[in-house]
Order: structure tokens, then C-alpha cells, then sequence
């Protein structure tokens, strides 16, 4: 079951659109960048933009940081919206479960194809920004490379700042899916499970920068999505990075848990 | 095959189904018949395992359901409130997909899956159906996909909810003569319908639902009895009415009905009066007429007065 649910969602063409779309974003930006040589003033802008000019190999991690405020969601909130939702609003979930397909199995099943997504957007994304900043961006010396505090980093170290920068966005990414995922088991409406998963992360957004909801702030879901900068520190800034993984792991295995305590016991009338 | 005792499933405030015994017996051609909203399709998922009942039990091929659906529903091929497929691919992809879906068993498993697909595209009439998206089929086509896709699994049962929707006469007979085929190879058939003279031509036995009551269940025969009266075909229609006097109680034509009287005094008597006797036969209820007594109105007519409630037969 599980490679099949694999097979339909990347055996479709919207998939790789999607995918396409959110590295051509980075593209355009990067190609920008390189013919008009104006980086954002440092501080300005998606972060490490204003430090790829002279080295494109920080490129993937800008480009990150350039899709993970919205495109990034909204593109895993409609597949994990799509999941359960999409397939009774076409009706063949009766099907599927009448197959049989046991219910937990099915949300395990469609859990992996979405993680999986997530972690091929990701990596698309790094890979794509990483061809492109080479090429067109800074070529300058890569042992150049130095943190946000200023110290030198070797290509190693970078590359596994890199690798950590894909891990954390990812697991962040997985936090979105999973309100996506629940609404998904709760509607019939794919829109509506995707639209959920974006309202709950504008919501957060929102509650983040405002100071009278200041005793909630460190449990919002979006609270620590940008703490993957301090992988890019000399040391690694460890404590935003663990609280985030932590956090966003709480939401993540309370909505699966949701997901599933509701699915496994629901009526489908679809 | 399919028994459930006191089945009962509450949505909210509204009783669907209300306390059903079905009892559909291997090698039946089970017809479920009701009105609209009578429960019908509430059942049938019940019986599937989809809906949960509120209260009852269910035996689908001896094993409680939705228990030991793991077991059961492998043999069981289903069509349920019309046919779902995934649009953007081919009628043989579906098929794939789904039979990947599910656990294999003896009789279907991974090896003959291409040959099983192949060979239910042919009986349902979708052999040289091609790659052509799901999305482009007609309302017909979809209804052969979704019956292949029950007979895919080899089933020992098939639950078929309205299998007819959307044929054209020639695909009703060719779906009938399908089943019939099926039937007599072993495999039992419950269906759903609300189109009486279907169910009347396919089935042996019938199971009448209303407003979530199961009000009849008996064998096709058993429910069409006679009524008693007498229905003949005459030369001279005006004089047998005067001959019968008193006992003609319908006349359509030189078509009269004759109540209290058996075929054999009937003909005796008209025959005796030199009276030309074209055809003379007992009359028998048609399915319309029991259903139609044993049911109200579907649920898009709401009003106050309750269904007669009748058990014809066990």
C-alpha cells in the first residue's frame, strides 16, 4: 500500500509541477541577483540573501529561506490536504477501504508519500539553488565561506550545516503537513484541509509578532521555523534549534494522533 | 452469506436503518428494494464495513463484521453508490492500482493480476478501452469500470448498489445476463435497486426496506403470490360480464378480472355459455403492487402518516 500511495502521488504531474515551481522561484531571484549585482543590504531581506552574491555556495540555504515563509506551505499543505480529503471527494475511498485497505494503514501509507514529498521538495529546492548559485552567483574562493558570525567555514562543515538546514526545514514542513493531515480526515474538501493547514500557520504567524501573546509564543508552531540560521553559526547555536524540533515534534505526533483516533472511528459516507 | 440481526445505525437524530435482520443465503440473487432514503445504501456500507452500526451484528461469510474484515472483505467485491475512479488515469491503471491496494488471496494474487484485469474489462465489455483517462468516459463506461473493479478480486459475494445507473437498455442486459453468469457459477449477489421491474427479472429473492425497517423478505415467488382472483382474456367480453355477474371486478378491454372464482371454474363456465376463452390465468401480485403497499413515500416526500408494517414469509 505504501508504494502505491508513492507511485500516485509522484506519478502525477501536478506533483512535479509543484516541485518545479518552488525551485524556479529561487532561480529567478538568483538570476536577478547575478545580472544586476544589488544584494539586499545585510539584515534586509530573506536571510543570507545579501551574503550569496560573494559566495554561491550559501545559495541552497538562502533559497530555502526564500520559499519557507509561504510557497513551501502551501505546496505541502495542498498535498497533505489532498490526502485523505482528495480521496473521498473523488469517492474512491469507499473503494480503497472496502478493498480492504486497513485505516491505519492508509494513513500510515499516505503519511510516508507526503513525508516523502516534503523531504524531495526540500532537497529539490537545496539542489536546484546549489547548480544555479555556483554557476551564476559568487564563484569566489569557496573556502571563503564564512558564518553569520564571521568566522570561516570549510566546504565539510558547510555541507552539513546544509544537510541540517534541509533536516530542520523538512521536520518543520512535516508540522505543517500534519494540521493539513487531520483537517483531512475530519472534511471531504481537499481545498478546505489545505486552506485549514494555511489558516492555523497564518494564525501562528500572527500570534509570533504580537507581544500580548507573549506567554504562548515559544509553543506556536512557526516560532522557531527560522532557527535553522543558527546552524550557520560559529559554534552552531544548538538551544532555538532543539526547542523548534521539539516543539514542532509535539504538534506533529498530537495531530497524527488526532488524525488517526478520528479516521479509524469515523463513519465514511463519502 | 450476509446476516444481521437488529442492525440499527442512528445518524444524529435520524434513524437510518432501524433494527434490520437480512438474511441473504449462498447462491442467492439477493434484491434489496426501498425507496429513496430508506436506508438502502446505509446498510450496504454497514455490511462493508465503512459506517459503523449504532447497534446489531453482522456476518458477512460467516465472520463478524467489521471485526474480521480483513478476512471477509478480500472475497467480497462491492459497488457502492455508484462507481469512483481516479480520473487522470486509464481504466486498466485503476484496476492496478486498487488490486495493489488491497492483500492478495488465493484465487487473486500478484501474479494473475494483469490476467484478471484483462479478463474483467472483457466480461464487463471495456476490453479495447485503450489509455484514455477515466475522466473522459461516459456515465455508462464508469458503471462498467466500477463493476469490473467488484469482479476483480474473484468474489464468492458481490454487494452491487444500483449496478444498473446509468446503462442504456442493451448494457442492462448485458450487466443481467453478466450476473446471472456469475450467479450460476457460484458467486452470490446482493443488490440494491429502486428499479423494481430489474429486480423482478434478476432476482430470487427480495428484501423490502422502508424508512430504515426491513418490511419483507421472502423469495421473488413467495412475495408475488396469488391473489385469488382470476384473470381472463374473452371473445365476447359484455357477456361474460352478464354470465359472471356480481363476481367481475376489472375489465381492461377483453380483459376481465374475476374475483372469488379459480381458472378451472372460470373457463368451466365461460365454455359452457359457448363463450370463446382466449387466456385465463390466476392473477399474481407484480412486485410494483407489494412494494408499493409495503412502502411510503421516499424520503423527498415528507409526511406524517407511519408505514404498514407486514412480514411476508421468513
Amino acid at each position: 500500500m505504501i508504494i502505491v500511495e508513492i507511485r500516485k502521488l509522484f506519478g502525477r504531474r501536478r506533483t512535479w509541477i509543484s516541485i518545479f515551481l518552488l525551485c524556479l522561484l529561487p532561480t529567478v531571484v538568483a538570476i536577478f541577483l547575478s545580472l544586476t549585482d544589488i544584494a539586499p543590504r545585510p539584515g534586509e531581506g530573506p536571510a543570507f540573501l545579501s551574503a550569496v552574491l560573494s559566495n554561491g555556495a550559501l545559495y541552497p540555504a538562502a533559497a530555502l529561506a526564500i520559499v519557507l515563509p509561504i510557497f513551501l506551505p502551501i505546496a505541502v499543505s495542498i498535498v497533505a490536504g489532498e490526502s485523505i480529503a482528495g480521496e473521498a471527494s473523488t469517492g474512491t475511498l469507499r473503494y480503497l477501504l472496502a478493498r480492504p485497505v486497513s485505516r491505519t494503514r492508509l494513513l500510515v501509507a499516505k503519511l510516508t508519500s507526503i513525508s516523502l514529498f516534503v523531504l524531495v521538495a526540500v532537497l529539490a529546492v537545496a539542489a536546484t539553488a546549489l547548480v544555479v548559485g555556483l554557476n551564476l552567483l559568487g564563484s569566489g574562493p569557496v573556502l571563503a565561506t564564512t558564518t553569520v558570525s564571521g568566522t570561516p567555514l570549510s566546504p565539510q562543515q558547510l555541507g552539513i550545516r546544509t544537510v541540517l538546514t534541509i533536516l530542520y526545514i523538512g521536520w518543520s514542513m512535516l508540522g505543517v503537513a500534519s494540521v493539513a493531515f487531520f483537517l483531512s480526515t475530519v472534511t471531504d474538501s481537499p481545498l478546505a484541509a489545505a486552506l485549514g493547514g494555511l489558516s492555523a500557520l497564518v494564525g501562528s504567524t500572527v500570534l509570533v509578532t504580537l507581544d500580548a501573546a507573549d506567554s504562548m509564543r515559544d509553543f506556536l508552531p512557526t516560532r522557531y521555523w527560522l532557527a535553522w540560521v543558527d546552524f550557520f553559526r560559529d559554534p552552531i547555536l544548538w538551544r532555538d534549534v532543539e526547542r523548534g524540533f521539539l516543539v514542532q515534534g509535539g504538534y506533529v505526533v498530537v495531530l497524527l494522533g488526532m488524525a488517526w483516533a478520528n479516521f479509524s472511528t469515523r463513519d465514511v459516507t463519502s | 452469506m450476509i446476516t444481521t440481526h437488529g442492525l440499527t445505525k442512528r445518524f444524529g437524530r435520524v434513524l437510518a436503518v432501524d433494527g434490520v435482520d437480512l438474511d441473504v443465503r449462498e447462491g442467492d440473487r439477493y434484491g434489496f428494494l426501498g425507496p429513496n432514503g430508506s436506508g438502502k445504501t446505509t446498510t450496504v456500507r454497514m455490511v462493508l464495513g465503512l459506517v459503523y452500526a449504532t447497534r446489531g451484528e453482522i456476518e458477512v461469510l460467516g465472520k463478524p463484521m467489521p471485526g474480521r474484515a480483513r478476512e471477509v472483505l478480500p472475497e467480497v467485491g462491492a459497488l457502492v453508490e455508484g462507481p469512483a475512479a481516479y480520473p487522470h488515469l486509464s481504466a486498466r491503471k485503476n484496476l492496478t492500482i486498487f488490486d495493489a491496494a488491497g492483500p492478495s488471496t488465493a484465487t487473486a494474487s500478484r501474479r494473475n493480476r494483469r490476467q484478471r484485469v484483462d479478463e474483467v474489462l472483457e466480461q464487463v465489455g471495456l476490453a479495447s478501452i485503450g489509455r484514455r483517462p477515466v475522466r473522459t468516459y461516459s456515465l455508462g463506461m464508469r458503471q462498467r469500470l466500477g463493476i469490473a473493479s467488484a469482479l476483480l478480486g474473484r468474489p464468492r459475494l458481490l454487494v452491487l448498489d444500483e449496478p444498473t445507473n446509468g446503462l442504456d437498455p442493451q448494457g442492462i442486459r448485458e450487466i443481467r445476463e453478466l450476473l446471472v453468469g456469475l450467479n450460476q457459477t457460484g458467486t452470490t449477489i446482493f443488490m440494491s435497486s429502486h428499479l423494481l421491474a430489474e429486480v423482478e427479472q434478476l432476482c430470487t429473492r427480495v428484501g423490502v426496506v422502508d424508512r430504515g425497517r426491513l418490511v419483507a423478505q421472502a423469495a421473488l415467488a413467495e412475495l408475488r403470490g396469488e391473489t385469488g382472483r382470476t384473470v381472463v382474456r374473452v371473445g365476447d367480453p359484455a357477456g361474460a360480464v352478464a354470465l359472471m355477474d356480481g363476481r367481475v371486478v376489472g375489465r381492461e378491454g377483453d380483459r376481465l378480472v374475476l374475483a372469488d372464482m379459480t381458472v378451472a371454474e372460470a373457463t368451466q363456465r365461460l365454455v359452457q355459455a359457448r363463450i370463446e376463452v382466449h387466456e385465463a390465468a390466476p392473477e399474481r401480485r407484480s412486485l410494483e403492487d407489494v412494494v408499493l403497499s409495503l412502502t411510503s413515500h421516499g424520503s423527498d416526500r415528507v409526511d406524517a402518516t407511519h408505514p404498514r408494517v407486514e412480514q411476508v414469509g421468513a
